[in-house]
């Protein structure tokens, strides 16, 4: 029962404060709002018994990428400054596309019977996540680990060098 | 699992922050405002990887993993955006998206 | 039977001429790029001679006569089962005989060229075009079918524009080109039609079989009847249209006289000797479907023929041009070519007029063309057309005057020589078939001697003229193609021709029927002595005789004013009434369109310029409408 509350708490968190980020006009706040949809969402993930999945969100998403974001909002623009939102006709053409989109959407999932695997509940703890990340028999997933790391320090060399002050030639 | 909340919950609410965030994208005029709305689309994504994890392959842990790629990858690219924007600052003096519009006819 | 491969050679020497000079010729010095013209047509000639001395010597077989051979053949162009053009050499007595004719004529004009054209700067493009015609000519003469003769006929018509348009700055040369060129074209529309006509009821393209006396063409005279004649018949009277047209028969005649306008040689290869008479040639080419099949069509040839005489010899007698004079004695001498053949029949005796023609083909080319030259041999000592500027020049140019009055001679139809030969078989012919034609032909007969020697005593005798310079003889390379020419009118009347070219190849016997020559001849001394005694000297005679008959002087003067129809009917009609119309509707209807299918195009570009603005938002909202729209068509409409 306490389960159910809570996960309708969670979601309501979520909506309610993406619908928050997306519309308020000072920048900062929907950076933290963006933050509690995060915590939410790890929250969510909690609920499912996807403890180490909810931890990596926590970790990364609300820890390192919110932190980003705020840093570079307070490199880029003055902390009291409004932003400017969009003319009322842009408004309007996206407010109805994104309707139509969600319509359909839910349409379409709504009406599909999904059939719940009602097995055994698997308990994940560390240690097979940890041996599966690595492992490379056919449970295994180490192609994606390397692949992600090869990304990771592609995406780190990206961001120095756009990132990099261009030096000014004295001449 | 959770008792009496069936898949369709986790989907409705995933397929709302989607759009949210889409509409965010085509509404906001700041360059990382747009950048925070494609992290939610991100998001929405990621709970619709872990619901059907946990609702139709319980045994099977490939949500699970991809859902932990999408994170690093989300994370990368907001890095390589967040310098883009560093950059278009620099030059610009301000990160309105209407700025960025050089490539046109 | 002889291989006739090397034929091939004969027309293509001028060809490789014609790209040799018209390509380098602008490096080369005048003097070679005429004589590279003249040998190579030298060479062209004695190939004909030799071919004539193999074919006339060596194919006559007893009780066939000559057969016609095709030296050679290619397909060149194969469109479907039944429709095939082909390209060849038909070796034949009349394709023989035109060799000698043009190869000779050609070669003489080209020697002559090297002196007249002395000193004009445009020099070896004269020569270059004269190996074009040669060209063209030859290839219209040696043609197997009547598709490969129309290709050279048209490739003539642009040979002797050229040629006419030669003074290109003078602009009533351009002017005269430009009307030759558009006469015999629209002649040439009768022509392809015909040739339509013909091929699509025949199923044939080619002439051994068109005319071969038990083939499918003359057969099909039989079938179907279009206002009482039958589709053959009306089908070779648009093919004698053409040929009247390149011929210079009445009503297509107004292009010659202009065409004057042109150098002398070229009046004298172009308008005298070959071009012109490639419409007595494509009438004698077809003349069996002619006599066999459509009777009626060669009543239509010799009445026309013999209108266009009478009415060019009238108007002769008026003309001061020397070269006008000459031309309008072309169109009459053609005109009695035409008529000969128009009264003959088909096979031994009663192929005279057929045999006749050719005759008169053969030597009115020599002599023609003797006159020609000798007038551009009076025309290069005293630079003027007129025979008014000219006077007592026997004096001055003695081997001109003799050549001339041979040929005046001979035109008149005196004996020995050989005029008189070919008219009077040519009388004889016309007596056998038709009086009234014949009368006509007996009068021009007379108004030819009279204007040819009015020309003659006009030039030569008479008071010497104010001249700017002492006009004196032409030289040697002008003077000896005008003694070779001579040589070849004098003696060619003797040529057996009755057992050479008839109309079914098997000679038959002929002899000088005297009860027409006597009359004849006499009818042309007449004439001499009327011109002499009203031009010989000066005497107020003639000027008496032009206020006596003062309309008739006055319309014969003006050419019948036939001209002045022709501008009537294209100025007022044609282009006021369907040029105009056209012309409208070309720039504001087509070219509306094409402008208006820009402008649409135009105008869309500027109206969806806007999708590229550039605008990230606007790129991303289009693509989420878009994949919207295409799952709700896809997933829910079909």
């Amino acid at each position: 029962m306490l389960n159910e509350v809570m996960f309708y708490l969670f979601g309501a968190m979520i909506l309610t404060f993406s619908v928050l980020t997306v519309t308020t006009r000072r920048i900062l706040r929907a950076a933290v709002y963006l933050l509690f949809v995060l915590i939410s969402t790890a929250g969510v993930y909690f609920m499912l018994n996807y403890n180490f999945l909810a931890a990596v969100q926590l970790t990364v998403y609300a820890g390192g990428i919110v932190v980003l974001i705020i840093f570079s909002i307070l490199l880029t623009s003055h902390l009291s400054e409004r932003a400017v939102m969009a003319p009322l006709k842009q408004s309007i053409f996206s407010a109805l596309a994104t309707l139509a989109g969600a319509t359909l959407t839910l349409m379409t999932i709504l009406r599909f019977n999904f059939v719940p695997n009602t097995g055994v509940d698997p308990q994940l703890n560390i240690t097979d996540i940890g041996n599966s990340l690595v492992s490379y028999n056919r449970d295994g997933y180490a192609l994606p680990f390397e692949v992600i790391s090869v990304l990771l320090l592609a995406a780190m060399i990206g961001a120095i060098v756009v990132a990099k002050k261009e030096r000014k030639l004295k001449e | 699992m959770i008792q009496n909340i069936s898949l369709s919950y986790y989907l409705v609410i995933s397929t709302f922050m989607f759009f949210i965030g889409i509409y965010g994208f085509l509404t906001r005029r700041n360059l990382i405002t747009m950048l925070m709305s494609i992290e939610l689309i991100l998001n929405s994504v990621n709970i619709n990887f872990v619901a059907f994890n946990r609702y139709l392959y319980p045994q099977q842990l490939q949500g699970h993993f991809f859902m932990l790629i999408v994170i690093a990858v989300a994370a990368a690219e907001a890095a390589v955006a967040i310098a883009i924007i560093i950059n278009i600052y620099r030059n610009f003096k301000s990160i309105d998206v209407d700025n960025v519009d050089e490539m046109k006819y | 039977m002889a291989d006739y491969t090397y034929t091939l050679l004969i027309p293509l020497i001028p060809l490789f001429v014609f790209l040799l000079l018209g390509l380098t010729g602008h490096k080369m010095k005048p003097l070679v790029a005429g004589l590279i013209g003249s040998t190579g047509l030298g060479i062209s000639a004695i190939l004909s001679y030799v071919t004539a001395f193999k074919y006339f010597i060596g194919e006559h077989v007893a009780g066939t006569g000559y057969a016609s051979i095709k030296g050679f053949e290619v397909s060149w162009l194969h469109l479907t089962d039944k429709l095939t053009i082909h390209l060849g050499v038909l070796i034949d007595p009349i394709s023989v005989m035109m060799l000698v004719v043009v190869t000779t004529v050609s070669w003489m004009v080209h020697i002559y060229s090297i002196g007249y054209m002395k000193g004009d700067p445009g020099f070896y493009r004269f020569f270059s075009f004269l190996s074009l015609f040669s060209f063209s000519m030859l290839g219209l003469v040696l043609a197997t079918n009547i598709f490969q003769m129309y290709i050279f006929w048209e490739l003539v018509g642009v040979s002797s524009f050229l040629l006419i348009g030669y003074y290109y700055e003078k602009p009533s040369a351009v002017a005269a080109s430009k009307k030759a060129f558009i006469v015999t074209r629209f002649a040439d529309l009768g022509f392809l039609i015909g040739i339509l006509m013909l091929s699509f009821n025949t199923g044939t393209f080619d002439f051994q079989t068109l005319t071969d006396p038990n083939g499918p063409a003359i057969a099909s005279a039989g079938g179907a009847a279009f206002m009482g004649m039958s589709v053959l018949t009306w089908s070779l009277i648009f093919i004698f249209v053409g040929g009247a047209g390149k011929s210079a028969m009445f009503p297509f005649h107004i292009w010659l006289p202009d065409a004057m306008e042109g150098p002398t040689p070229v009046s004298a290869l172009i308008h005298a000797a070959t071009m012109v008479v490639a419409g007595v040639y494509l009438v004698a080419r077809l003349f069996p479907v002619y006599a066999l099949g459509a009777p009626d069509a060669l009543m239509v040839v010799a009445w026309v023929g013999g209108f266009s005489s009478i009415f060019a010899a009238v108007i002769a007698c008026t003309q001061t041009d020397i070269k006008r004079v000459l031309a309008f004695s072309t169109m009459s001498q053609i005109g009695y070519m035409m008529l000969a053949l128009g009264v003959s029949g088909y096979g031994g005796e009663e192929g005279l007029g057929f045999m006749a023609s050719n005759f008169h083909l053969f030597t009115h080319a020599m002599f023609k063309a003797l006159l020609f030259l000798g007038a551009g041999a009076v025309i290069h000592a005293v630079h003027t057309n007129e025979m008014t500027g000219m006077g007592n020049l026997r004096k001055h140019l003695p081997i001109t005057h003799i050549t001339f009055l041979i040929a005046c001679l001979t035109i008149s139809g005196i004996p020995p020589f050989s005029g008189f030969f070919s008219k009077d078989e040519i009388l004889v012919a016309a007596f056998h078939s038709n009086k009234m034609l014949f009368a006509i032909e007996y009068i021009v007969a007379g108004l030819t001697a009279f204007y040819m020697f009015r020309l003659y005593y006009g030039i030569f005798w008479g008071k010497d003229t104010h001249y700017h310079h002492t006009p004196h003889e032409s030289p040697l390379v002008m003077t000896i193609p005008l003694m070779v020419l001579a040589f070849g009118t004098v003696f060619a009347g003797f040529l057996p021709f009755h057992n050479l070219v008839t109309s079914d190849g098997l000679p038959f016997e002929s002899h000088i029927d005297w009860m027409i020559a006597i009359p004849s001849v006499l009818i042309g001394v007449l004439g001499i002595v009327v011109a002499a005694v009203m031009y010989k000297k000066e005497n107020p005679l003639p000027d008496k005789m032009a206020v006596t008959f003062k309309h008739l002087y006055k319309w014969a003067l003006h050419k019948f004013y036939w001209d002045e129809v022709y501008l009537f009917v294209t100025r007022k009609i044609i282009f006021q009434h369907i040029s105009r119309p056209i012309a409208w509707f070309d720039r504001h209807v087509i070219d509306a369109t094409m402008n208006g299918i820009a402008g649409i195009t135009q105008y869309t570009a500027y109206a969806i310029k806007g999708f590229q603005s550039g605008r990230l938002q606007q790129y991303a909202f289009v693509f989420v409408s878009g994949t919207v729209i295409l799952v709700l068509i896809f997933v829910y409409l079909v």
